[in-house]
C-alpha cells in the first residue's frame, strides 16, 4: 500500500469546517440577546413606568414618594437583618452537617440531601400554617409577640435556605481533599471546632458565598410565610402598596433589585478582598 | 527498651483481617518501611499508628506510653500524605507553622521554627507561596516541613513519592533519608515500591494479605527471603522446579541438567523444590566449579544500564541480567547459549 500524499476530502474541508464554529457563535449570540432581553425587556418596562408618576414628564417623583413612606425602609432593614440572620444559622447547621456526612457517612448523604430538599416539595403556604399550628401553643409558644414571631420567621428562611445552601457547600467540599485535609489538621493537634474554623470553612469561602447569595435574594422578597405571620418585612409591605398605589410598586420594584444586586455586590467584594489579602500573604 | 512498639496489632473491617497479628519493635531514630502490594494492610497499619485507625486488637506503645485509643490529635506524631494535604487557604509559612498555633505557641517561637523547617527543605525563599503556586515535590518537602515543625516523636510517611515524577521521587527520596538521619527521627514509611524501601530504610517489613512475611535489613530481605512471596515481590527472580537428586551434596535436577546448590538441600531426594537464583547472579562467561544451563535465547531487552536476556531451558524461563558495556555482545535471538552461576546463589524453597 502506497501512502497518498493528495489531499485527503476531510483534510480539505478544514477551512469549510471553520464555518459551522462561526454559526455556532452566531447562534449563541441570538440566543444570549434572547435572554438578555428577556430579562431585561420586564425591569426596563417597569423603570419607564416608575418614571411617569407626574404627568406629562418623566421623572423620580415616585421614588421621592416612596422614601418619603415612613414604612419602606424599616420594612427593607428588616428583610435584610432577617436574611443575614437567616444565612448565619444555616451555615452554622449546614457546614459541620456536610462535612461529617462527607468524612463519617458517605451513606447517609442521600437521606440528608432528600431532607434538605423538603423545603421544595412542601409549598410555603402548608409550612406556615404547619408551622403556626406547631409554635402557637405551648411549650412551643412563639407566636404571641412579634419579636418571638421573628425569631422564627428567621429559623424557617434558615431551613427554607437548606437546598441551596446544601448543594452549594457539598460541592465545594467535593472540591477539596476533605478527609486527608482533616487527618493532616488532626495529626498536627488540632481538634474539630479548629478544623471547622482554619481549614474547612475557609476553604469553602466560594460555595458559601453562592448558598449565601441565593438564601439573600429568596429572603428579601419572600411574602407568603412573612404576611401569615404578619411581619413588616419587604414581601408584605410591596404587596400593600401595590393594591393601594400606582407606581410607586414599580420605583420599589426598582430600588428593592438594585439594592438587592448592591448587597450581593458587597459580599461578593467583601470576599474577593479576603482573598487577595491572603494571596498577598496574611 | 524499644522506643514504638506494635503488639500483636490487627483490624478487621468486616471481611477477612485487613491486618493480623502485626507485632514490631522499632529503636529510636530507626527508619523502618512497611513494604508490600496494595491492599496488603501496610496503610492500615500506619493509620492505626497515626491514630486514624482503632485496632481490632493489640497495642500501639510509644515511649512507654500506651497509645492504641488516644486520638490522632493527642498523639504528637507527624503524618506526610501521599497527596501532601496542604491547606490551599494558607502560605507555606502559615501551613509549616499551623501545628505550633494550634499548640498556642507564641508568635516569635513559631516565625522562628518556621524558618528553621524552610531551611532544612532548602524552600525559605518560597515562604509566602501557596500550595497551588509549587510544583509536587516542593508541595510534599512543604508537608514535610509542616510535619516536622512539631517535632513529633514518630514520623509517619504514606506513600510520600507515589505522586511524584521518577527524577524527582529518587531527589525527594534522598532529602527525606538525609533529613531523617539530621533529626534523629523515628520514621515509619509505607510504599509499594521495594527499590525506595531498599534504598531508604534501615530495615524493611515485607507485608502480604494483612500478614509480615519478613522483616529484616534491605540487603537480609533480598538476599536471603524467608517465603516465597518475600522471593517474588522484591526484585526478579527465577523460580525452577527442580528435583532433588542428592539433598546432602546439594545436587539437583532440572530439564536434563544438573544444579548443584551451594549446601545440602532441606528435602528428601526425588521430592521437587524450587531453585531460586536472581537473574544478575547469572552470565555467560564459563567458570570452573560453576553450574552451567544451555538453552536458546528467546528475548533481548536492553535498559540502558542493564541488558536482560530471557533464555528458555527446558519448560522454563530464565532471565539473566547483565550490565551494560559498550563493548558487550550482545546475543541474538534463536541462538543456543550456555549461562553460568555460581553454586552459592543458589537456593531452595519448598513448592507450593
Amino acid at each position: 500500500m502506497t501512502i497518498s500524499t493528495a489531499p485527503v476530502p476531510g483534510v480539505a474541508g478544514v477551512p469549510k469546517g471553520k464555518r459551522p464554529a462561526e454559526g455556532n457563535r452566531f447562534w449563541s449570540w441570538v440566543f444570549f440577546l434572547m435572554g438578555v432581553l428577556y430579562f431585561l425587556l420586564p425591569l426596563a418596562g417597569t423603570f419607564y413606568w416608575s418614571l411617569r408618576a407626574e404627568k406629562g414628564r418623566l421623572g423620580f417623583e415616585a421614588y421621592r414618594r416612596l422614601f418619603a413612606d415612613a414604612n419602606f425602609l424599616p420594612s427593607f432593614s428588616e428583610s435584610i437583618i432577617n436574611a443575614v440572620v437567616a444565612i448565619f444559622i444555616s451555615l452554622l447547621i449546614i457546614v459541620p452537617t456536610a462535612y461529617w456526612v462527607r468524612l463519617r457517612m458517605p451513606k447517609l448523604r442521600p437521606v440528608v440531601e432528600f431532607i434538605t430538599l423538603l423545603p421544595f416539595v412542601i409549598p410555603a403556604v402548608v409550612l406556615v400554617f404547619g408551622i403556626i399550628r406547631l409554635y402557637s401553643q405551648p411549650p412551643l409558644l412563639l407566636t404571641a409577640t412579634y419579636d418571638s414571631s421573628r425569631v422564627l420567621l428567621v429559623c424557617v428562611y434558615a431551613a427554607l435556605s437548606f437546598p441551596y445552601m446544601f448543594r452549594s457547600v457539598d460541592n465545594g467540599l467535593r472540591a477539596i481533599d476533605v478527609r486527608s485535609l482533616t487527618e493532616a489538621a488532626q495529626s498536627l493537634g488540632a481538634n474539630w471546632a479548629t478544623i471547622l474554623r482554619e481549614v474547612i470553612f475557609p476553604n469553602l469561602r466560594v460555595a458559601v458565598l453562592s448558598g449565601a447569595l441565593l438564601t439573600f435574594a429568596i429572603v428579601i422578597g419572600e411574602f407568603t410565610i412573612a404576611l401569615f405571620m404578619a411581619q413588616h418585612t419587604l414581601g408584605p409591605y410591596m404587596q400593600e402598596l401595590t393594591r393601594s398605589k400606582v407606581y410607586e410598586p414599580s420605583a420599589m420594584a426598582i430600588v428593592a433589585f438594585a439594592m438587592t444586586w448592591a448587597a450581593m455586590g458587597l459580599i461578593y467584594r467583601v470576599s474577593r478582598g479576603q482573598q487577595t489579602q491572603i494571596g498577598a500573604g496574611h | 527498651m524499644p522506643y514504638l512498639e506494635l503488639h500483636n496489632l490487627s483490624k478487621t473491617f468486616g471481611g477477612p483481617g485487613a491486618v493480623v497479628d502485626f507485632d514490631l519493635a522499632v529503636e529510636r531514630g530507626e527508619f523502618v518501611s512497611f513494604l508490600g502490594p496494595s491492599g496488603c494492610g501496610k496503610t492500615t497499619t500506619l493509620r492505626m499508628i497515626a491514630g486514624f485507625e482503632l485496632p481490632t486488637a493489640g497495642t500501639v506503645t510509644l515511649d512507654g506510653k500506651d497509645l492504641t485509643t488516644k486520638p490522632p490529635n493527642q498523639r504528637n506524631v507527624g503524618m506526610v500524605f501521599q497527596s501532601y494535604a496542604l491547606f490551599p487557604n494558607m502560605s507555606v509559612a502559615r501551613n509549616v507553622g499551623f501545628g505550633l498555633k494550634v499548640r498556642g505557641r507564641p508568635k516569635d517561637e513559631i516565625d522562628a521554627r518556621v524558618g528553621e523547617m524552610l531551611e532544612l527543605i532548602k524552600m525559605a525563599h518560597l515562604a509566602k507561596r501557596y500550595p497551588y503556586q509549587l510544583s509536587g515535590g516542593q508541595q510534599q518537602r512543604v508537608a514535610l516541613a509542616r510535619a516536622l515543625a512539631i517535632q513529633p516523636q514518630v514520623l509517619l510517611l504514606d506513600e510520600p513519592l507515589s505522586a511524584l515524577d521518577a527524577k524527582i521521587r529518587v531527589e525527594l527520596r534522598a532529602e527525606i533519608r538525609r533529613i531523617q538521619r539530621e533529626l534523629g527521627i523515628t520514621t515509619v514509611y509505607v510504599t509499594h515500591d521495594q527499590e525506595e524501601a531498599l534504598s531508604i530504610s534501615d530495615r524493611v517489613v515485607v507485608m502480604n494479605a494483612g500478614r509480615m512475611e519478613q522483616v529484616g535489613q534491605p540487603f537480609e530481605i533480598y538476599n536471603f527471603p524467608r517465603t516465597e512471596f518475600v522471593a517474588g515481590f522484591v526484585g526478579t527472580l527465577n523460580q525452577l522446579r527442580v528435583t532433588v537428586v542428592e539433598a546432602a551434596a546439594g545436587r539437583l535436577a532440572f530439564a536434563d541438567q544438573t544444579i548443584a546448590a551451594g549446601g545440602p538441600v532441606d528435602a528428601a531426594n526425588g521430592a521437587t523444590v524450587l531453585a531460586m537464583l536472581r537473574p544478575e547472579e547469572l552470565h555467560f562467561r564459563t567458570a570452573a566449579g560453576e553450574n552451567q544451563l544451555t538453552g536458546k535465547v528467546e528475548s533481548v531487552t536492553f535498559l540502558g544500564a542493564l541488558v536482560r536476556v530471557q533464555l528458555s531451558v527446558g519448560p522454563a524461563r530464565i532471565t539473566l541480567d547483565a550490565l551494560n558495556e559498550r563493548r558487550l555482545n550482545l546475543p541474538k535471538v534463536g541462538e543456543m547459549q550456555t549461562v553460568s552461576f555460581p553454586p552459592h546463589a543458589v537456593w531452595v524453597m519448598p513448592t507450593t
